[in-house]
């Protein structure tokens, strides 16, 4: 076959195998022999599983022989970023203390998408305990990404995090489309990273059963994939309401794809004036200017808007998700699952002391202890009820937006890619990465990054477009009409 | 605020974290650069908010009470670190 399968999206894949251009086999091969090629390289699997792949893929071949109805991944393998639960494969939140855990059940979003006739590729390496943005923090090495700087100097840099196991597999094609979860940007910032999409719907569309827990009222699932409609396909397959979750929306999920419209006549698109930060990054504050233009050019109407306590978000979110990372961390204790450090002669209380001191990495541990600080007695109301009142005040103000527009549009990051390394030394720098991103999570918004062109050294730089509760169908249209315009074809040449 | 040694060691025993006295040094100026920059939420005027407590409206469900599950002893244990005789098994604790 002269057509390489791995350069096909999610819906060329599935149209494919549906109509017999090629079998799910074929295409199941096709990009276990990329992820192989790539593992040394870029470290974006912490394990590969390509006999799932397989066996999914000869599942669909046979019904698609049989004449069985096909589902609506049927077909497409994909990347499971390892935070998700799956049954009888190692599941770690990329952490020591997880290492060898071997779920003996199926997360609800993952055995959706099995349902629907996707296969699994391999478990996808992120930042541990999804903590982090530039998937440094994992205990099974950093994650290179596919992208180098146009500067012939070969530095490698960072995918994004915490899903940088997904954004650089579907950047670099070794899956048409991965699984992220987002608590502060986790998939928008390393979509924006690698030039590919990704959406996090709004909060309680995809259950959280069986998604190792970070924040729990800020963790959401989505896609990241190529392009809208391969994001829109995804999410369809992964949403929906579960009794497993007591914060799940009972609601019916759209037909995102069949109403995918980029056509904008009649609506209107939001500037928050707050984000246009002084010192902003010139190729940045471009590349949003272009964003307008283009949704100009759609039929949108421009409005500016104020979020007037943007800039309080991101130290807010800095207390109330360790906040609810060390209640949710509390449950690794060394006796139901995952590592035990017993030292000679040790109580129960040592060994818990003990089991987390060697389980958990050095970023996972400071925000336990920045929780632990701001739940503790005396200090809870200056800190954490202080936060969750700053939070009321960041959803109001998207409420009041709401009022003049109907989508946002601002930048996914401050910054493109960043070199591995060069953020680590100080976290606050680090957390002031997810800057733009941070605000909608809060909100519990649907928002989604879709590429919007090349910086000056050659690196991918996303726009950001932050829609109303239940609207993610105007967020990927405005995403949509994002990407008619903006004509990114750049992909990352390959030297893995 | 701003938390000394002794603080971070109250917060790691809390917290059952084992930490070095070197962890537990370095530790001190990483907190304190955090709960600096937190620190500005303070002039934020949050007078007659409410703070937030569920970010989308959702009304919690009740459910039958009925079992829903159980009968999965192995499934349960079939991670532990130790088990014996179908329980999780733990180091003696004398108190």
């Amino acid at each position: 076959m002269s057509q390489d399968l791995t350069d096909l999206g999610v819906a060329a894949i599935r149209d494919g195998v549906a109509n017999g251009g090629f079998s799910a086999v074929e295409v199941a091969e096709a990009f276990n022999a990329n992820v192989a090629a790539a593992q040394h390289a870029l470290n974006a699997f912490i394990v590969a599983t390509p006999e799932r792949a397989l066996e999914a893929a000869r599942r669909v071949d046979a019904d698609r022989a049989a004449g069985k109805p096909l589902g609506r991944l049927a077909g497409v393998p994909i990347g499971m970023k390892d935070l998700f639960a799956t049954a009888g494969v190692q599941t770690t939140a990329a952490s020591h203390i997880l290492e060898g855990f071997t779920p003996t059940y199926e997360s609800t979003v993952s055995q959706k998408l099995w349902d629907a006739g996707a296969g699994m590729l391999g478990k996808l390496n992120l930042d541990q305990f999804a903590m982090g943005s530039s998937n440094e923090t994992s205990y099974f090495g950093n994650v290179v990404s596919p992208w180098r700087r146009k500067d012939g100097g070969n530095a490698a840099l960072a995918p994004g995090g915490s899903s940088g196991g997904s954004s650089a597999a579907v950047s670099a094609r070794l899956a048409p489309a991965a699984t992220g979860t987002d608590t502060g940007g986790s998939i928008r910032q390393p979509a924006a990273f690698t030039g590919i999409s990704g959406i996090k719907p709004t909060y309680g569309r995809c259950s959280r059963w069986g998604i190792v827990a970070f924040a729990s009222s800020l963790d959401q699932a989505g896609p990241m994939a190529r392009d809208v409609r391969d994001c829109a396909i995804m999410l369809e397959a992964m949403a929906g309401f579960d009794p497993k979750d007591s914060t799940s929306l009972d609601l019916p999920v759209p037909a995102w794809e069949a109403d995918l419209n980029s056509g904008l006549r009649g609506n209107k698109v939001g500037i928050p004036r707050e984000y246009r930060i002084d010192g902003m990054d010139a190729d940045v504050g471009k590349s949003w200017d272009d964003g307008i233009a283009w949704l100009k050019d759609a039929g949108a109407e421009i409005v500016e808007i104020s979020l007037p306590h943007t800039r309080y978000a991101l130290p807010a979110y800095y207390i109330i998700a360790p906040a609810e990372a060390s209640s949710n961390l509390a449950r690794y204790d060394g006796v139901r699952y995952g590592l035990r450090e017993l030292p000679d002669g040790a109580g129960l209380q040592d060994m818990y002391a003990a089991t987390r001191a060697a389980g958990f990495g050095a970023e996972v541990r400071r925000r336990i202890l920045i929780g632990t600080y701001v739940l503790s007695a005396g200090f809870y109301d200056a800190y954490y009820t202080q936060a969750q009142k700053v939070r009321t005040l960041i959803a109001r103000d998207f409420k009041n937006a709401w009022a003049s527009c109907d989508v946002i549009l601002a930048p996914t990051a401050p910054s493109a890619a960043f070199a591995l390394g060069e953020k680590t030394a100080d976290p606050l720098s680090m957390y002031l990465n997810d800057v733009f991103a941070v605000p909608a999570s809060l909100a519990g918004l649907p928002a989604m990054s879709v590429p919007a062109g090349l910086n000056r050294e050659g690196l991918p730089l996303g726009l950001q477009i932050i829609g109303r509760p239940f609207d993610e169908q105007g967020v990927l249209n405005a995403g949509l009409a994002i990407e008619q315009r903006a004509g990114f074809t750049a992909r990352p040449e390959r030297w893995w | 605020m701003s938390v000394d040694t002794a603080t971070v060691a109250r917060i790691a025993a809390l917290a059952r974290l084992q930490l070095s006295e070197a962890e537990l040094e370095a530790m001190v100026p990483e907190l304190n650069g955090i709960l600096a920059w937190v620190e500005q939420l303070g002039e934020v005027d949050v007078s007659g908010v409410e703070p937030m407590t569920a970010v989308i409206e959702n009304h919690l469900r009740l459910r039958d009470d009925v079992v829903t599950d159980g009968g999965i002893r192995d499934q349960v244990l079939a991670n532990a670190p130790a088990a014996e005789h179908g329980f999780f098994a733990v180091p003696k604790v004398i108190e």
